[in-house]
């Protein structure tokens, strides 16, 4: 039986990678304080920043909310509304389950509903321009990055972060890494800094395991979704993470280590050509004034124009 | 053939049941059955509980699945 490192108390949870075991108590008060070592040692950002949060009603993102909160962080809640439904109407529950959370704590959330802003929902989008095969989940990361960005902006929040862990992280290396997309590699980061009209973007939980922001939202009592997006079924992501484990499972560690064994590498330059490229200049959207790579309209616009937006397009 | 003086335990994850030996630990049981102990965090009546410890006749432990989906 093992006990609690701090106490001696019976453990709930023993993290192998780190041979560490540690009783409730104990688990909750250690989690929270290595976010607040991330977010110091990687420069995330300090008590000044106003931080917004985006929320998905998913059991990482509401997990980094409350820890910002209790580590008493400016940090709002944004919550974009997808308009997904799937028989489960998962939009509308996780909708239900981040504003229940929010005003449990006395939080700050705005809410951005896609479907009533554009016009037309996730899946609709996807369909239209036959984007995704069949999976509207390109179309769906590129209007959260965009609503997300848009609302900081506007908002004047200083940074954006998300509730991505290692096993996400991970898991896009390996597949960026399988199919040696060079470009995307030179542009994961837990810090992605601001640039060109571009919020700084953050990954407070980038260092732990899934199950480790899992414990906490349970052991934490968090309501959260647990039924996925209807998309998220079959994805790539959950297979990678899935041979990723069974390798952990052999050898203790083995994910963290390929995933910050990467960001070493590229400290030291390993990925700098590719970067200078990815890097190039950022234009302004000519209709949403957003910053993208090629001058003219940004993705998103050429995505949602042909329908009526709520921006008014100004005139060239 | 399962040994009747030990009894058995159930597993349960998302609509998959499984029965185990008792007497085994949480985690030889969830190995047992094909999953991945690193992807699961084993409950009982909504409580985490360590992976180390020995099931018992009649246990029922419900597995959470930690991995989520979706690329954005
Ligand atoms: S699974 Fe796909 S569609 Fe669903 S929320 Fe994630 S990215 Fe969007
Ligand atoms: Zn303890
Ligand atoms: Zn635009």
């Amino acid at each position: 039986m093992k006990r609690c490192r701090k106490c001696g108390e019976r453990a709930v949870i023993y993290m192998r990678q780190h041979r560490l075991a540690l009783c409730k108590e104990h688990y909750l008060e250690w989690f929270v304080e290595q976010t607040a070592r991330t977010i110091r040692k990687y420069r995330m950002f300090t008590k000044h920043d106003r931080v917004l949060v985006a929320v998905s009603g998913g059991k990482d993102s509401l997990a980094l909310w409350d820890v910002l909160w209790r580590l008493g962080y400016q940090a709002d809640g944004l919550y974009i509304g997808l308009g997904i439904d799937g028989g489960i109407a998962y939009s509308d529950r996780s909708r239900e389950v981040v504003e229940a959370f929010a005003q449990e704590r006395g939080l700050h959330l705005i809410v951005e509903d896609v479907p009533t802003l554009y016009g037309e929902s996730i899946p609709e989008m996807a369909r239209r321009t036959h984007r995704g095969r069949g999976k509207p989940c390109s179309v769906c990361g590129l209007v959260k990055r965009h609503i997300m960005n848009r609302v900081a902006r506007d908002h004047g929040y200083t940074v954006l972060a998300t509730g991505h862990n290692l096993d996400d992280e991970a898991a896009v290396l390996f597949a960026n890494v399988m199919t040696w997309q060079v470009g995307y590699l030179a542009r994961q980061d837990p810090v992605l800094p601001a640039r060109d009209g571009l919020v700084k973007k953050v990954k407070p939980f980038f260092r732990f395991y899934e199950r480790e922001t899992a414990a906490y939202a349970l052991l934490r009592g968090i309501a959260y979704i647990y039924d996925e997006c209807p998309f998220a079924q079959g994805a790539r992501s959950i297979y990678f993470k899935e041979v990723l484990n069974r390798l952990e499972e052999e050898r203790p560690g083995t994910k963290l280590q390929f995933f910050l064994g990467f960001l070493k590498a590229k400290k030291q330059g390993a990925f700098a050509a590719i970067q200078e490229q990815a890097e190039g200049e950022l234009h302004a959207c000519e209709v949403c004034g957003q910053p993208t790579t090629a001058p003219g309209r940004c993705a998103f616009c050429r995505l949602v124009t042909p329908l009526t937006s709520p921006t008014p397009t100004p005139s060239p | 053939m399962k040994d009747k003086a030990r009894g058995t335990a159930t597993l349960i994850l998302r609509d998959q049941t499984f029965t185990v030996p008792a007497g085994i630990t949480v985690r030889e049981a969830i190995r047992h059955v094909g999953l991945v102990p690193e992807s699961v965090l084993p409950t009982r009546d909504g409580e985490l509980i360590p992976e180390d410890e020995r099931l018992q006749d009649g246990d029922v432990i419900r597995l959470v699945a930690v991995i989520s989906g979706g690329w954005a």
